[in-house]
């Protein structure tokens, strides 16, 4: 499966057939969640209204960490295994996961104002989450840095497996420390300990956000082969025009 | 080993005898707690009570100051494609040019920090806990600077991208070292937990500073 996407006329049009349904599906979800949120959630008996920035912060902040896990697996595959389109999945993992990053740093800035009453406190959760931003931004820095796509997508996968220390370091950081941000209440052994009038929209909300994310990726990864093919274009056809010139 | 210690007085010759990056750190630490006093206002108390933060950023800016060249003027006349083709391993001339550059950078700023210290009303407890952190910490600033200057050294301007590179690695160690620095003067923490973190952060660092910077150098031919 792996070893036949590694041709890019297979995995376009793979990916082309796949893109309509993905966004398709993400959209439907994305509504019934959002519906689920607005009017059949309850509020919270302390929160009030504002814990449905929840809804939004919390897979966010999932798909942060996905998106940086999913980079650090493809820089894997350039490095490991020069696997065609891993460096093109990196390249195209890398703004969308940093937008998920902002989406969580923002939503729950702007959560933190009414509940904790500060924008931001300098807590183990929430500087991990900062500096997970800076590594996302100094990643895109050095696609741009970088004009040979082969050689920026070698040089950036070095970068991104050493930042994945940093994942561990934000996933257990509300347990290692004592922090104001809240401990894991989805992923943790003996249970979610969030009720389920709660627990379903979130997680339907979820599963759109990681749709549109997929979507997004694919679509990512598409332009990017497309643009990679107008550069070699470009690049033979300068050569031909330099030939006949000489 | 024998290339290994050539390489090293190599780069320790140009250090002393080309442009002197280890005088400009130094003159560049200067500047910064100069710089920080007339910000903050000549309070000796408040100085003080931050100091071992203010000599602690300013040794990394200092640091990072120097890293840009640390590969780049090898690869601008061609020094480092014969370091490729040569039969070491791309570690051992890692190592050996990290070493050097810090013997010239971090070595300096650790042995002046006790002057620098003056200027911030450290107490002489302080201005060792200083010392000993910068001895310390500073080797893992640079091993961890060593891998965005080897992913940057064939690009122009890699001065600044190399700085949004590594600054976020680096946390880690500024924190460790200024708790570190702050544990011996008195707190709640004895001086060894945030010491022993330091040291082991220095550890890692050299480990995955040589390797990731000599993968990085491979991958840039």
């Amino acid at each position: 499966m792996i070893r036949d996407l590694a041709n890019p006329t297979r995995f376009m049009s793979l990916a082309g057939a796949l893109l309509p349904w993905v966004s398709g599906v993400a959209v439907l979800l994305l509504a019934i969640g959002l519906y689920q949120v607005w009017f059949v959630a309850p509020a919270d008996y302390q929160q009030g209204e504002t814990v449905k920035i929840m809804y939004i912060h919390v897979p966010a902040a999932w798909l942060s960490l996905f998106f940086y896990s999913t980079m650090a697996l493809s820089a894997l595959g350039t490095l490991v295994w020069r696997h065609p389109l891993a460096d093109v999945s990196q390249k195209a993992a890398a703004p969308i996961g940093a937008a998920f990053t902002l989406i969580c740093l923002v939503t729950g800035s702007l959560w933190g104002k009414p509940m904790w009453g500060t924008y931001w406190q300098w807590d183990a959760r929430l500087t991990s989450m900062l500096v997970m931003l800076l590594i996302y931004l100094g990643i895109l820095a050095l696609w741009n840095a970088i004009e040979e796509p082969n050689r920026a997508g070698r040089a950036v996968s070095i970068l991104t497996l050493v930042g994945a220390v940093n994942v561990p370091i934000v996933k257990f950081s509300v347990d290692w420390w004592n922090t104001l941000h809240q401990p894991a209440s989805v992923f943790r052994l003996g249970g979610p300990t969030i009720h389920s009038s709660m627990l379903i929209p979130l997680l339907v909300i979820a599963v759109a956000f990681t749709l549109v994310g997929v979507a997004l990726h694919l679509a990512g990864m598409r332009t990017e082969i497309l643009r990679r093919r107008v550069r070699t274009l470009t690049i033979l056809e300068a050569e031909r025009l330099d030939a006949r010139a000489a | 080993m024998r290339s290994f210690r050539a390489l090293l007085i190599r780069d320790l010759k140009l250090a002393a005898r080309v442009g002197g990056s280890g005088m400009m750190g130094l003159v560049f630490f200067l500047a910064i707690v100069t710089l920080i006093p007339f910000a903050l206002g000549p309070d000796l108390n408040l100085l003080s009570r931050i100091g071992p933060a203010i000599l602690w950023i300013a040794a990394l800016l200092a640091t990072l100051i120097g890293l840009d060249r640390l590969f780049q003027a090898d690869e601008e006349d061609g020094s480092l494609d014969l370091l490729r083709l040569a039969p070491v391993p791309m570690e051992i001339v890692v190592l050996a040019k990290v070493l050097a550059h810090w013997l010239t950078t971090g070595l300096p700023l650790a042995l002046a920090a006790p002057f620098f210290g003056l200027l911030v009303a450290l107490s002489p407890e302080a201005m060792l806990a200083m010392v000993v952190t910068l001895l310390v910490g500073t080797p893992a600033l640079t091993f961890i600077g060593a891998i965005g200057a080897a992913l940057t050294a064939s690009l122009r301007r890699g001065g600044l991208i190399l700085a949004i590179l590594v600054l976020p690695f680096m946390i880690p160690t500024l924190i460790f070292g200024v708790a570190a620095a702050n544990a011996a003067v008195g707190g709640t923490v004895p001086f060894e937990t945030p010491f022993l973190i330091l040291a082991a952060l220095s550890l890692i660092a050299a480990v995955i500073g040589t390797f990731g910077a000599a993968a990085a150098l491979r991958a840039g031919e």
